[in-house]
């Protein structure tokens, strides 16, 4: 029971902090993806980096651990390219669409409907994707310092520096 | 590209670091690290046991993602929740079935915005699940602990997203 409270303060916290950020809303998305607008990659990768950095301490003394998925190749890049065309199709993704609900955009509602019959669809064809797609490239729970065979806080440094610049970037060219 | 003034919206670095000290505490308080599309699954099985309640409990994928409430689904609840209280607070609440930046492009229909926004859902959902997560799942919570499969999953969701895009805004109004 106390999990499942955790769950709906963590998701309020969050959906308050989206709907903030202005980076739920379908203008948001569309802006990012026809780069024109990075409000939600700036939203998105700062909260990457700060949470990189924490997680990472927390792991190092012991006290959280990490929970990986899987590397499938296949699975990731065909899964993901998918994603991506449904993505800006819909203007929304998973999670915000239920964030745009709660602002009004209850066009929301056409990709909650369409999630739960694509869900119903991929779950007819598991069995199918497993013994092929999700066969291909399969490397396991891997990060990309052990990929790397390095510490992994120099693997969060670059990213930071990454970052950073890539801010600069976009502050300097007004996206 | 128009601004449209600032929207009272939070500065997105802002909003952004606060969102990464969320996933911190929820990764050290509950062990938790965020994510949405598994979610559509369970609710799909829900909804599926009502009419044939044995065949989903003989399905594969429904073994694995097995219908239930739990963290994750709260969690989406909350963040519709959490949208809610920030929108409806600050006056930004506004009831739209179609989005500024669809309607000049695509006009004012209803109908054409709901039919796209469904297929758009049900594929976004497809390739999430292929993939093994949607942005929630890889994009931050796959990043941020430096995972191989969040970095694959999140360039192929912009990868697969600003190509469609693309074609969608051909000529349209930007650029």
């Amino acid at each position: 029971m106390n999990e499942l409270i955790y769950g709906l303060v963590t998701g309020i916290i969050f959906g308050f902090l989206l709907q903030k950020g202005r980076v739920i809303r379908y203008d948001k998305q569309l802006g990012a993806l026809r780069l024109l607008d990075m409000t939600i990659v700036k939203f998105m990768f700062t909260s990457i980096l700060v949470a990189m950095v924490g997680v990472y301490i927390l792991k190092d003394l012991g006290i959280a651990k990490l929970s990986l998925k899987a590397t499938v190749l296949g699975g990731n890049i065909v899964g993901g390219l998918i994603f991506g065309i449904g993505w800006a199709l819909l203007g929304y993704c998973p999670g915000t669409q239920l964030g745009a609900l709660g602002e009004g955009r209850w066009d929301a509602v056409w990709g909650i409907l369409g999630m739960l019959v694509g869900a119903g669809i991929f779950a007819e064809m598991y069995s199918f994707l497993k013994r092929t797609v999700l066969q291909w490239g399969d490397f396991g729970k891997i990060t990309i310092p052990q990929a790397l065979g390095i510490n992994h806080w120099i693997v969060v440094a670059a990213f930071v520096i990454i970052g950073i610049l890539m801010f600069r970037f976009f502050e300097k060219k007004g996206l | 590209m128009e601004q449209k003034g600032n929207d009272k919206g939070w500065n997105p670095y802002v909003a952004g670091f606060l969102t990464g000290l969320l996933l911190i505490a929820s990764v050290w308080f509950t062990g938790k690290y965020v994510g949405a599309s598994t979610t559509f699954v369970r609710s799909t099985g829900f909804i599926e046991k009502v009419f044939e309640a044995e065949r989903v409990g003989s399905m594969e994928y429904f073994k694995k993602e097995v219908p239930k409430i739990d963290w994750q689904f709260l969690f989406v609840i909350g963040i519709f929740i959490g949208s809610l209280i920030a929108s409806t607070t600050s006056k930004t609440f506004r009831l739209q079935g179609v989005p500024d930046m669809w309607q000049e492009r695509f006009g004012p229909g209803k109908a054409k915005r709901a039919i796209v926004a469904f297929i758009g859902g049900a594929v976004a959902i497809f390739g999430a699940r292929l993939a093994d997560g949607c942005p929630s799942g890889h994009g931050l919570s796959g990043s941020l602990q430096l995972a191989v499969s969040g970095y694959v999953s999140l360039i192929c969701f912009f990868v697969g997203g600003i190509v469609v895009a693309r074609i969608l805004y051909k000529g349209g109004e930007g650029r």
